[in-house]
């Protein structure tokens, strides 16, 4: 009932135009549209809207109609496994832009790896995602539908450690929300940055839930330290920066990407000056590549900024469009293109906007510039850039 | 000695907010025997309320001001009784002679409302900020702001408002309670609410009123919760409500003091878990596992909660 329903309205809509025999192949969003981190989740499904839209007025696709579907995942895992479900019950649905963060794409993997639905996201940095368990000794790849367009802990943490102990900040204390993300960098970033020779002084955990942090900062401040470094999303870092600095703890507070948003200023108060942030790739509007993406986004008239992952996002749904420029263009059906998809998406190579897009044997992005944010003037300004050997 | 005692100034700031949302828990509970699970959305709706004050006064023209406090103070209190009366005269009135069960999952059925209600309908007024995510709360100079420092203890001025605040409202409702008629009522009430209303004590007013204290407190707590961590959502009546009603069962639930005593308790607890039980099970992050390991304790051992009396089953 329900498809031949769906097949009939888009006959009838088109209707005369060149588009009206035009099949429909839907690119999938999974990401918190709503709740704490629904800035970034709205800045990835908008960049990927984008995307459809000039693939569609270009005709990238000759006789196909690209669709975006997006769906809430509220950053929660069980949330966005049903939002996976719901995507793969599509018979339209060929590939999915997301998630945001790693915890939920662990939830997603297996059920778009099953429906054989290509996977990219922009903004999940957990190194287990692409190389296993054992990322960093004994990588293997997890999910053959799974690619990612930004560059994981295993590089970001050891960057920002570089960074922290160059500007010398030789002595730091270390705390994460315990979940996949924020443990990740902070495990990453320990271990580089006790090779180089810093010391972590402490190392702590707070709860995702917590709005109360005065206990754990008043313990950091007794080891004195001359940075934190916290693995988390900004809901908390900017709570916690503004209590560590109420409490006299007058130290830079470092974060992974998950902080580098407007909306941790926000919450971080006047006193979030000095903090610093690694994002992954060059600052999206000092790229020339950008440039077009930022205009057109601009042009397109969303009510929502482009937010931290919006040009990744962008490139993502890119490369998924790439992919689809061989597997869909003799294929008589989505179905049948699935998998043809997924062995394209390992050959995909376009100058991005956010540099270049190709993936490596994991699925892992082959560019691997970072770039340190630092807050000035209540903004995020670009320190330093740099690629990560 | 020094963490020990920044640990404690903590604990306690941190334990008057849950005493305060406490405190009408247990209230409510005197009166009809209802673990309202909603109120912690009552906190919530009075934080936003306070903020939405705020925002139609003071906003505009950026003022700062000491006397907003006060006002914004009134305007949460005003907003979280009338949710709260609202909820009581349409949502468990109706209920107040079925099962004991079913008032108790309205309450939760009202919590979740309350929640997505604040979350979809907040940024839908010209001018108010999206509530999809955390909003900052006004800073007010004086009350937030630089920390005091005690030789070495660091004090915000924002933990000192929670902690004086708490001691007002304390104050206040000892008198109320004991020394007014209405708050006589009240006693009489929890008592026997049959035995009231043959003595012409107006049942349906009692349960009103014990519904408007505790939501006028919960909201003197959802602006301290704003002033403290400088940012409010609509989330946070859920984490702080259970707290609070923990605290009230660790109290012992019916009893005012004990619902005070019972929040500082576990303030305290939590932050000095935080800072002194070592090794792998230390840390901030196990906090709410010690903070329950004592309730079940509590429990296991005085049932009726550190200050309540042994409830005597009626007749």
């Amino acid at each position: 009932m329900a498809l031949s329903a769906c097949g009939t309205r888009t006959q009838t809509s088109g209707g005369g135009t060149a588009a009206s025999q035009a099949k429909v192949a839907k690119i999938g969003v999974i990401a918190p549209l709503t709740g704490d981190l629904s800035a970034l989740g709205l800045g990835i499904r908008n960049s990927v809207d984008l995307a459809i839209k000039q693939a569609n007025e270009s005709n990238a696709i000759p006789g196909w109609k690209l669709e975006i579907a997006a769906e809430d995942d509220q950053a929660q895992p069980d949330t966005g496994r049903n939002a996976a479900t719901k995507l793969a019950g599509d018979p339209e649905v060929i590939g999915v832009v997301g998630t945001l963060n790693s915890s939920v794409a662990q939830a997603v993997q297996p059920v778009l790896n099953s429906a054989n639905i290509t996977e990219v996201s922009p903004a999940n940095t957990g190194p287990a995602l692409t190389r296993g368990p054992d990322a960093a000794s004994n990588p293997k790849r997890a999910y053959k539908n799974y690619f990612r367009t930004c560059t994981n802990d295993l590089i970001q943490g050891p960057f920002a450690a570089k960074y922290l102990y160059d500007a010398g900040f030789t002595e730091v204390a270390t705390i994460h929300d315990k979940k996949a993300y924020g443990q990740g960098l902070v495990e990453a970033f320990t271990k580089a940055y006790k090779e180089m020779g810093g010391k972590v002084l402490a190392a702590e955990t707070i709860n995702p839930d917590d709005k109360d942090f005065s206990s754990v900062i008043s313990k950091v401040k007794g080891a004195s330290p001359k940075a934190v470094y916290y693995g988390g999303e900004y809901p908390q870092a900017g709570p916690l920066s503004q209590q560590m600095k109420a409490a006299g703890l007058k130290v830079p507070l470092m974060g992974g990407d998950g902080i580098y948003d407007p909306a941790y200023i926000q919450l971080a108060g006047k006193t979030s000056e000095g903090d610093l942030a690694t994002s992954v790739g060059a600052p999206t509007d000092s790229l020339a590549s950008a440039k077009a993406f930022v205009d057109a986004y601009q042009k397109a008239g969303y009510s929502e900024p482009y937010a931290a992952y919006g040009a990744y996002s962008y490139d993502a749904a890119n490369a998924i469009i790439n992919a689809l420029k061989v597997s869909l263009k003799d294929a008589k059906d989505v179905k049948s293109a699935l998998e043809p998809t997924i062995t394209e998406m390992s050959k995909v190579s376009f100058d991005g906007a956010t540099g270049k897009v190709a993936f490596d044997q994991f699925g892992d992005t082959t560019t691997r510039v970072l770039t340190v944010y630092k807050v000035k003037g209540g903004k995020w300004t670009a320190e330093k850039t740099g690629e990560f050997k | 000695m020094d963490v020990f005692l920044q640990q404690l100034v903590n604990g306690l700031s941190l334990g008057a907010l849950y005493a305060l949302i406490a405190v009408g828990y247990t209230v409510v509970y005197g009166i009809i025997q209802l673990i309202n699970f909603a109120h912690g959305e009552i906190f919530m709706i009075g934080a936003f309320g306070a903020l939405a004050t705020w925002l139609v006064l003071g906003s505009g023209s950026d003022i700062h001001a000491w006397w907003m406090l006060p006002v914004m103070l009134i305007g949460g209190m005003a907003v979280a009784v009338a949710v709260a009366l609202l909820t009581e005269r349409f949502a468990y009135r109706p209920l107040r002679n079925a099962p004991r069960l079913a008032p108790l999952i309205t309450a939760i059925g009202i919590s979740v409302f309350l929640q997505e209600f604040i979350r979809l309908f907040f940024g839908r007024i010209p001018g108010f900020p999206d509530a999809k995510r955390a909003i900052p709360f006004p800073q007010i100079d004086g009350v937030t702001g630089e920390a005091i420092d005690l030789g070495g203890i660091i004090i915000q001025r924002a933990a000192l408002f929670t902690l004086i605040a708490l001691v007002i409202c304390w104050i206040f409702l000892y008198v109320f309670v004991n020394k007014t008629r209405l708050g006589r009522a009240m006693q009489a009430t929890s008592q026997d609410p049959d035995t009231a209303r043959l003595m012409g004590i107006n049942v349906d007013k009692i349960i009103m009123v014990a519904f408007a204290v505790g939501a006028a407190l919960a909201a003197v707590a959802g602006l301290a919760h704003g002033l403290r961590y400088t940012n409010i959502d609509f989330k946070m009546g859920f984490l702080a409500g259970l707290k609070a009603f923990t605290a009230a069962v660790l109290g012992g639930i019916g009893n005012i003091n004990g619902a005070v005593v019972g929040g500082l308790v576990l303030g305290v607890i939590e932050s000095m878990a935080t800072a002194f039980i070592p090794g792998q099970f230390g840390g901030s992050a196990w906090k709410d596992v010690w903070a329950f390991a004592l309730l079940i304790l509590v429990l296991v051992f005085r049932p009726q909660g550190l200050l309540g009396a042994r409830v005597v089953d009626r007749a």
